[in-house]
């Protein structure tokens, strides 16, 4: 425990900057992973226990696609839609046969999938840890806010994932396809009674999470060691980030993801040993007072 | 003792006397190696089952209390040099109280949220068993050995000696374990997994009735930890890691929630595979990968499912063609 440096930056106006602004690096990443794994839940009703994977193919795919375009604009592209075809390859062949499955074979249908694509990932791209490095347009000097460094790509990072965050509510409240999820998260009967194709809708809206997830992944890749076992972390935090904003909820994945973010930084620097704990421990506290998340309704 | 107990306990001395007979027979020490693995393992699944088979609970984190096991013997043999019989009580006696806090919070969620949340309080216990570096040997595991001082003479320094400590504590386990699904505590819990609300009518604490099999459950798979942590003579974070969770919860599946010895059958078919896979395969995921999928969308029951469902089906049979004598021989 080291309880001086906490209070140390908490005063000192340059630590707070840098260390606020990892703490939304972190936390815009997780929204991203935990929006898709809400959206997934709110719809398909099944919690998408590989959803990790699909973080981990954005990120291998957008490097390739990097070295081989030197573009990041196509390496993020790349990631995104790369991701989003295995995700629509694997809902419809997998994924689909388990949505009236227990919770037990979902568990376990999904635990499959994840050794399989980490040994996959294993396969073609080697087991060891790899790393993109910072895409040319942003190898810039960094930049002094309060006498605190952000690297310019941070800056990029943050706003690229509000702007996702923004469209997604926008999308989801305005547009036809967003009252239909809506409509589909809450009675998906009689949606396709109204003749609308289910089926058809489930894979969009899982390929639209993937999307998201691969999304995140080619974001992360230059900031971030690229290893087969990456995607399984990230799943494990989005999911404490859903516990604690409330299944279902984008602005609670959102407000989740950067409490979860903030906890995590400044976390490091009082108790760097148990970071991880304080975060399980930020997810027990919530379940204990109100079960069902922040901004979760209740009966979810 | 009522006869179904009597007969319980005939089938647990016929199958500890069939693995004490096992080392005259060969001399092997991979086999007997083997068995060892399947006792601590057999005990960990058979202890998971106890929530998702009869409890209807399915724990994604349950390798935590397999973890809690392994570290806690191996550290209380390495600083305190207890007796052995009175660290694996003290071991077991711990675990069943880290179950009863986690239980606490996890027993009231439901299904989904059940299984997230307590795969998160195992990945919490994983990352404190890193960071205490100092207790657990951090991310190098729980090195030196494991002191095995001989008490009442049995002494498992002795290879095979500690082989028939390890299959007498298997035996044990399950023999207690049976009794606790025979007796009216198991059937409440499989009347509160069939239907809580109406068990909740009955004047039945429905709460208290999944934590007392949650704290249980932690119990036996602490056993099982015992069991692992006796015979690699130390601990690894790998015991508390969630693949470990996610193994057992496919052993379950693959050996059947139904039948009492389903999860020990899972344990072997599931640890010859590996050791199968390993041999001939690189890559170990992929292979299990493919053969979980195969099982949980291909065959869709554990192994001793069917042969439950063959036998039930035999015996409506049976009775559709003697009414009479089907009614007279059961």
């Amino acid at each position: 425990m080291d309880l001086t440096a906490l209070t140390e930056c908490l005063s000192s106006a340059s630590c707070m900057v840098t260390q606020v602004t990892s703490g939304f690096i972190i936390g815009m990443l997780l929204f991203l992973v935990a929006v898709g794994l809400t959206l997934i839940f709110g719809v398909v009703k099944i919690v998408n226990f590989s959803h990790g994977v699909f973080y981990m193919i954005g990120a291998y795919v957008a490097m390739t696609v990097y070295q081989a375009t030197n573009s990041y604009a196509a390496a993020l592209l790349g990631g995104a839609l790369g991701a989003c075809g295995v995700g629509i390859i694997v809902e419809r062949f997998i994924m689909r046969r388990i949505y009236s499955a227990n919770v037990l074979m979902q568990l376990l249908v999904c635990y499959a999938l994840v050794l399989i694509f980490d040994d996959l990932v294993k396969v073609v791209w080697g087991p060891e840890f790899k790393a993109m490095g910072m895409p040319e347009a942003f190898r810039v000097p960094p930049l002094f806010i309060f006498g605190g460094v952000v690297p310019p790509f941070y800056l990029f990072l943050i706003a690229a994932a509000l702007v996702i965050a923004v469209g997604l509510a926008l999308a989801i409240n305005g547009t036809r396809f967003g009252k239909t999820v809506r409509a589909a998260a809450h009675n998906p009967t009689m949606v396709s009674a109204l003749g609308i194709n289910t089926g058809l809708l489930f894979t969009a809206v899982f390929g639209l999470g993937c999307l998201l997830a691969g999304l995140a992944g080619g974001l992360a890749a230059p900031v971030r060691s690229l290893t087969p076992g990456m995607g399984f972390s990230i799943l494990i935090e989005s999911f404490i980030v859903t516990v604690i904003g409330g299944m279902g909820s984008i602005t609670g994945a959102l407000v989740g993801a950067l409490l979860i973010g903030l906890v995590r930084t400044f976390g490091a620097l009082g108790f760097p040993l148990f970071t991880e704990a304080l975060m399980y421990m930020a997810m027990a506290i919530i379940l204990i007072v109100k079960p069902t998340g922040l901004f979760g309704r209740e009966g979810t | 003792m009522n006869t179904s107990l009597r007969k319980d306990f005939a089938f647990a001395l016929a199958g500890f006397l069939a693995l004490a007979l096992l080392p005259a027979l060969t001399s092997s020490t991979a086999l007997l190696d083997f068995v060892i693995r399947c006792a601590a393992l057999g005990l960990f699944a058979t202890s998971l089952n106890l929530l998702v088979g009869y409890g209807g609970m399915v724990s994604f984190g349950h390798g935590l209390f397999f973890g809690l096991g392994a570290y806690s013997f191996g550290i209380i043999m390495q600083r305190l040099g207890m007796p052995i019989p009175l660290a694996i009580l003290v071991t077991v006696i711990f675990s069943g109280l880290v179950a009863l806090v986690v239980g606490a919070i996890c027993v009231r969620l439901t299904e989904i949220y059940f299984a997230f949340v307590t795969l998160a309080f195992q990945m919490l216990v994983h990352s404190l068993i890193i960071a205490l570096s100092q207790f657990t040997g951090g991310d190098q595991g729980l090195r030196g050995g494991i002191p095995r001082p001989t008490f009442f003479g049995i002494n498992l320094a002795d290879h095979s000696q500690l082989y028939l400590f390890c299959a007498g504590l298997l035996v044990i386990g399950l023999l207690l374990m049976r009794h606790i699904v025979s007796s009216p505590f198991g059937y409440t819990l499989r009347m509160v997994r069939d239907n809580a609300k109406r068990a909740g009518f009955l004047g039945i604490n429905v709460y208290r009735t999944r934590l007392t099999a949650f704290v249980l459950a932690g119990m036996f798979a602490s056993l099982g930890g015992v069991v692992m942590s006796l015979f690699v003579s130390g601990a690894y974070p790998e015991f508390a890691f969630w693949t470990m969770s996610g193994e057992a919860v496919f052993i379950v599946m693959l050996g059947g929630t139904a039948a009492f010895l389903g999860p020990l059958v899972g344990t072997v078919v599931l640890l010859l595979l590996n050791d199968y896979v390993t041999r001939i395969a690189e890559h170990h995921g992929l292979v299990l990968g493919l053969v979980i999928l195969f099982v949980a969308l291909g065959l869709r029951k554990g192994l001793l499912d069917y042969v439950m469902d063959w036998r039930a089906a035999r015996r409506i049979r049976a009775e559709e063609a003697h009414p009479v004598s089907a009614l007279k021989g059961d």
